[in-house]
């Protein structure tokens, strides 16, 4: 058995991770990241369209600040978010991108006199002040007041890692790539460190940790159409949630995009329609502003989808052999523009579509695209339940979101919280004495031994890992979608507890040696099944709709009885069901609940009597 | 009546002590805008679990799938198998050190490169929390972008006829990375100290010009131009550098 020891342990390498890594070896404490990947190829990279920050640069963004981008954040949430949180992120999020300029980030920057741009299909003038020539601009993104969401071309997250990076290897950050986690070290009470298996060799490797921090991103890939990479599988995910003790937050808290790509699924940014492209049905007309007036294709991510899906539903969608879909047109933004500040979507489009978006329609869909829950922290980027272990990024719900994020929110929410997380793992480490139990380091090395000999050998049983987890991606994609019933949800509930039993008679077809991509797929299973059961119960018990959580038995948002969170435990690793507890949504209200200003829907009142009992 | 396309796929597991270095062939009906991600993926799944390959983004952003397709160095996610024959070989990235199958470690050399390149903004300026940020024309931004588009795939690498003749060549990626850094008024680096890491075989003046870089190159970056830039740069300074003596 090789032992790895490092002072501080993160378990992915993208933005959140490593933003959080340079805290921790600036402050001169020995830092790895681990990785499935090389850390540039994290999901982080492929985030196009930009950051939120209340600058106020551009002409645009005159007016803007932390204020403003609050109180978007918490209306896009629905009223989910944690406001406490919410307002950490706004006030830090400028001085970050400054930050990452200092380091290196290319951001387009604001070039003074007038420019066009388009909103709604139409052209439109604006003049960018010479005073404020040379700082950081921004362009439009959904669900804002302002133009705020700072850019590198459409390759911002991709631009982001690269300077990141850089800094983590300058900074003497080792990055263990090839690298996958597959269980917690800890004594119910403090976490240890890691057991990980080596992509390389499929050797088990201990890492020994004073502090462990889950920065692995989403797991998307629990849907058979996503967005996300093919790494974002929630593999961090199931070794924290079979520790029994440490909840994931909000877990039926699901955003589907807009504008994914049909087929492939491959993500066209919300820049497209925030640089002035609009939806269109089968007859090539627009209707978004027919749903919402003020904000049309601007609405945020969980109301646009809903009225496409409302839309196509009604008759409008385009017919195809991979079902119906609607069309992006972003024609009318011009070759210059598109070729440039739309490069990637040009790439996309022309490589794996064979359309060119200057002269034809993109055919698009919502697809799966982020998960608002994740592991649950504290303000702090603490997980709840053990001492030691922290989260952050899309991995956590820290918790920013509520039931729905803003485009541009997440990506922000990477190096801000990684920043403001990896402070406070060095504040940890600094007052805390962590003394390490070799039995339970033995032990727990023991079980993920056995747990590869069983999966190896076949003793459980001989079900095809492919085929299981085909199965749990449909009852996922067939229950869980953007409309959700009690009726749906049941069925999807009984299907992945069905699902669930044959996850544990998984058996390979190979003899597992090496890196072995089955055995990496197996280990994950049942942890995943059990994370689509915390989508799908929460779901199900969650009467009510709220942000990307819509429930067509419950259309209104009840801020009487569903003001709260939803803690979503597996307590013992032979349940059926995860246990579910509840605490408030925020501790802090800077904003009471109220009207979003888009996506109008009834609202059940705190005020009203009937309580949740009655 | 769609085609049958056989796949030979080169095969070894270095961590089986049975396994030898061979060739298997694999049968596949072609389906609908049918792509080298889709096409692996279904043969490991349907066919063959043990097989090997790495994919993460497949949008042909993150630079994962880097193999050797039909003779030519590209991203397996992008490449639809009705620009190709019937007949498709697929070979694992040279250069790189095997993992398995087609599956190669290109994190641990590229992060040796960062290490050669120093691969960050050189700079005195402290970070000021409380000021503006330093003020950057929007083209210069651009211009830095456009080879910060670079996405490691390592294809440049593997194309490279002076990287298969002598290992220590840094290759068009490192020497592009030191290129976005000259333009980076950020970084305080002169053109010296950058003649000290790429002024010699291992650098610039390895390369033979036969510009395979720039023809495989997943993202078009202007490698040719970068390569003709550094080479004029460099040579000055070397001549400066002799004439100062």
């Amino acid at each position: 058995m090789q032992t790895i020891y490092t002072d501080v342990l993160v378990i992915g390498a993208g933005l959140a991770g490593e933003r959080a890594a340079i805290e921790a070896a600036t402050a001169g404490h020995s830092t790895i990241c681990l990785s499935i990947v090389p850390a540039r190829r994290s999901h982080s990279s492929a985030a196009q369209g930009g950051m939120q920050a209340g600058l106020g640069n551009s002409c645009m963004g005159d007016g803007d600040c932390p204020d403003v981008h609050f109180e978007d954040t918490v209306k896009g949430s629905d009223w989910g978010c944690d406001q406490e949180v919410a307002r950490l992120f706004a006030e830090r999020a400028p001085i970050e991108m400054r930050q990452l300029a200092h380091w290196g980030v290319p951001w387009n920057r604001v070039v003074p006199g007038k420019s066009t741009y388009f909103k709604g299909g139409q052209q439109f003038e604006k003049v960018e002040k010479e005073e404020n020539a040379g700082l950081i601009t921004s362009r439009a993104f959904g669900g804002t007041a302002k133009w705020r969401t700072c850019y590198v071309s459409d390759g911002t997250g991709h631009a982001v890692l690269f300077t990141v990076d850089n800094v983590c290897a300058q900074h003497g950050v080792e990055v263990h790539d090839k690298t996958e986690a597959i269980s917690l070290i800890h004594d119910g009470e403090t976490c240890f460190g890691v057991v990980a298996r080596s992509l390389r060799t499929g050797e088990l490797i201990t890492y020994i940790a004073k502090a462990t921090m889950v920065a692995s991103g989403g797991f998307g890939r629990i849907y058979p159409n996503t967005t996300n990479a093919v790494i974002c599988d929630g593999s961090a995910h199931t070794a924290v949630l079979d520790t029994g003790i440490v909840p994931m937050g909000n877990m039926e808290a699901v955003q589907f995009h807009p504008t994914g790509i049909v087929p492939t699924d491959i993500l066209v940014t919300e820049g497209c329609r925030g640089d002035g492209g609009t939806l269109l049905d089968v007859n090539e007309e627009r209707f978004m502003h027919t749903y919402e007036p003020e904000k049309a294709e601007l609405a945020s991510r969980d109301v646009v989808s809903r009225w496409m899906t409302h839309h196509m539903r009604e008759g409008f969608g385009v017919k195809s052999s991979y079902g119906d879909h609607l069309w992006l047109d972003i024609r009318h933004l011009g070759e210059k523009h598109i070729t440039g500040k739309l490069r990637e979507v040009y790439e996309i489009c022309t490589g794996f579509l064979g359309i060119d978006p200057i002269h034809q329609l993109i055919p698009v869909r919502p697809t799966q695209h982020y998960s608002m829950g994740g592991v649950r922290t504290n303000k702090d980027g603490a997980a709840y339940g053990l001492k030691g272990l922290f989260a952050a990024g899309e991995a956590a719900c820290w918790d920013m979101h509520g039931f729905n994020r803003l485009g541009g929110n997440s990506l922000a929410e990477t190096v801000v919280a990684g920043g403001i997380v990896g402070r406070k793992i060095v504040e940890y480490m600094e007052g805390t004495e962590v003394l390490f139990n070799s039995r339970i380091i033995d032990e727990t090395y023991a079980a993920q031994k056995q747990r590869i000999d069983d999966l190896v050998s076949g003793r459980k049983g001989t079900e095809s890992v492919y085929k299981v987890r085909a199965d749990m991606q449909q009852a996922l994609h067939k229950g869980a979608n953007i409309f959700r019933t009690q009726e749906g949800l049941e069925e999807c509930v009984d299907a992945l507890q069905k699902v669930l039993e044959r996850a544990r008679t998984v058996g390979l077809r190979t003899n597992g040696k090496g890196a072995s991509p089955e055995l990496a797929a197996a280990l994950k299973l049942e942890g995943q099944v059990k994370m689509a059961l915390m989508v799908a119960y929460g779901a199900l018990q969650r009467t009510e709709s709220r942000g990307s959580h819509n429930r067509e038995d419950f259309p209104a948002r009840n801020d009487r009885d569903w003001l709260v969170r939803t803690l979503a435990y597996w307590k013992n690793p032979d349940d059926m069901l995860p246990t579910l507890q509840y605490e408030p949504a925020t501790q802090v209200t800077e904003i009471p609940p109220g009207d979003r200003g888009y996506g109008k829907m009834a609202v059940i009142s705190s005020d009203d009597s009937k309580g949740k009992e009655g | 009546m769609s085609r049958l396309l056989k796949f030979n796929i080169f095969r070894y597991n270095p961590q089986d002590e049975t396994s030898v270095p061979h060739m298997d062939e694999f049968v596949l009906e072609e389906t609908e805008a049918l792509t080298l991600f889709i096409a692996l993926n279904r043969i490991r799944e349907e066919q063959d679990a043990s097989l090997q390959f790495d994919f993460c983004c497949r949008a042909g952003i993150c630079g994962a799938c880097g193999m050797v397709i039909n003779g030519r160095p590209g991203l397996a996610c992008h490449t639809k198998t009705r620009d190709l024959p019937g007949e498709i070989t697929l070979l694992p990235l040279p250069v790189f050190k095997l993992v398995g199958d087609l599956s190669v470690d290109t994190g641990t050399w590229f992060r040796e490169m960062y290490h050669k390149t120093e691969s960050w903004i050189h700079t005195t300026k402290v970070f000021d929390e409380n000021a503006l940020e330093d003020r950057m024309d929007n083209e210069v931004a651009e211009n830095i972008y456009e080879l910060d588009r670079c996405i490691e795939c390592g294809c440049c690498v593997s194309a490279c006829g002076t990287a298969r003749l002598r290992e220590d060549f840094m290759g068009a990626v490192a020497l592009n990375r030191i290129g976005r850094f000259l333009i980076d008024p950020r970084d305080q680096r002169t053109e010296r100290d950058y003649y000290e890491i790429i002024g010699n075989d291992e650098g610039i003046f390895g390369c033979m010009g036969l510009l395979a870089c720039e023809d495989v190159c997943p993202k078009h970056l202007p490698l040719q131009n970068q390569l003709g830039f550094l080479r004029r740069k460099m040579g000055i300074t070397a001549i400066k550098t002799l004439f100062r003596k």
